[in-house]
């Protein structure tokens, strides 16, 4: 058993005192674990880093092993935003999420490229929006997406500010007005893939609605909380908000 | 066939850090070969350390008194701190002896995978320190990692709403490193704190 593929390092995890435990995010062969000998060296430390983006290959004698990768170094995004702390919080939390909500060894393309996307532009001004999408392309490809495309209740197109905590779907500000308490509020650059997030409270908006989906459909269904570091990344960016409104 | 309190020497050896059960072996033939040279005074030693070796309840240092010698050291400067992520790291800055203020070592460093939380670290003593010591600057001295920085982060996040400064190592080209050899994600750091000659 043998492949070869651009992957994204998600997680790396010591296993003994020279060796480590890496799960790497591939388009075409999805999240998969296997051991790296020597990855805890001073020359493999760099390279597997969350984030980077290395050329892998994963070899094992059956399909059901482990299996071993040895990897070359294609990009060290991770060190393009060492030292932007929000920007490193992104970085951390995307990869923990995908290694925490991603089953192994089954293909997410669409959820590859985001990624990709995302961290390739983590050092550009747009990438708060893109990682709120990021994740509402992830919750989709999981089987848990959200239905933007008209109000729950009326079927209208138009004026959609809410989505059910129960279906996913979006409501309408009309049909929404007398339950909005119960309702989630649903940012206004989500409804186009255009749009840009202008306000900082909007991406929180956008965290916080993934976040409540990645929690029932990810996480507490199966007993785990959300890593902590996008716990962390949306507490950082909403005490910006705090300060800045 | 091997008696059983040297086959219990073996497997205790070989748990150790760069031993396998192979250079365990060869280790206790040639400590039972020099016994009265080599085994006595390593027993003793290894008694002396697990008798009188102590963490230091102000900076988590190793040392057989508590607070340990570089916090009561009067020479050192006690309104630099520099917050290191192991006791290998202080014994690494003190080889240097560039550094001449006192340290703090955190016992690790936040991981979302290996559930290393703020309070698993000495996150808030070091806070607690930097107050009562009334320090001036703080270096976090942490790795060039994603763990390494985000913790780095952290801690300058909450340091921020005291007078203190924070500062950081430099990350960039080794001494004696040539630019062809190193990886991208060093010369890329290197070429953004980038400094006037």
């Amino acid at each position: 058993m043998e492949w070869n593929d651009e992957a994204l390092v998600v997680s790396v995890r010591r296993h003994g005192e020279t060796s480590v435990i890496a799960s790497l995010l591939s388009r075409e062969q999805g999240r998969y674990a296997g051991l790296v000998r020597g990855g805890a060296s001073k020359s493999k430390r760099g390279i597997l880093q969350p984030g980077n983006l290395l050329h892998a290959r994963w070899r094992a004698r059956l399909p059901e092993h482990l299996g071993t990768f040895t990897c070359e170094m294609v990009r060290a995004l991770a060190a393009e935003v060492l030292d932007e702390p929000l920007r490193l919080m992104a970085l951390s939390s995307a990869c923990a999420v995908c290694a925490t909500v991603l089953p192994e060894r089954e293909p997410h393309p669409g959820v590859y490229d985001g990624l990709l996307v995302l961290l390739e532009n983590l050092p550009h001004e747009e990438w708060p929006t893109l990682y709120v999408k990021w994740e509402v392309g992830l919750l989709g490809d999981l089987g848990f997406g959200l239905d933007l495309s008209e109000c729950a209740a009326t079927g209208a197109t138009d004026d959609l500010i809410y989505i059910s905590p129960k279906s996913g779907r979006a409501v309408s500000s009309q049909a929404g007005m007398a339950y909005k308490d119960r309702l989630l509020p649903l940012p206004g650059f989500l409804l186009e893939p255009s749009l840009r997030a202008t306000e900082i409270s909007d991406i929180v908006a956008g965290l916080r609605l993934t976040g409540f989906f990645l929690n029932r459909h990810a996480y507490h269904e199966n007993g785990r909380n959300q890593p902590d570091s996008r716990s962390r990344f949306v507490q950082a960016l909403n005490n910006q908000t705090s300060m800045t409104g | 066939m091997r008696d059983a309190a040297i086959e219990r020497l073996v497997q205790n050896l070989s748990r150790l850090p760069g031993l396998g059960p192979r250079s365990a072996r060869r280790v206790v033939l040639h400590l039972i070969k020099r016994r009265e040279g080599l085994l006595q005074p390593l027993i003793r030693s290894l008694e002396d350390v697990h008798d009188s070796i102590r963490t230091c309840s102000r900076c988590g240092n190793v040392d057989t008194n508590d607070p340990c010698g570089v916090c009561v050291d009067p020479k050192r400067d006690g309104s630099l701190i520099c917050v290191v992520e192991d006791v290998a790291d202080l014994w690494a800055l003190e080889r240097t002896a560039v550094f001449r203020g006192l340290y703090h070592v955190l016992g690790g460093t936040l991981s979302a995978l290996d559930g290393v939380r703020p309070e698993d670290l000495n996150i808030p003593s070091l806070i607690s320190r930097v107050r009562d010591l009334n320090s001036t600057e703080v270096v976090l001295a942490l790795s060039a990692t994603v763990d390494g920085q985000t913790t780095a982060h952290y801690i300058a996040d909450h340091l921020a709403r005291t007078p203190v400064r924070v500062t950081a190592l430099a990350h960039g080209v080794p001494v004696g490193g040539e630019l062809d050899y190193l990886d991208e994600g060093t010369l890329s750091m290197a070429m953004r704190s980038r400094r006037p000659v």
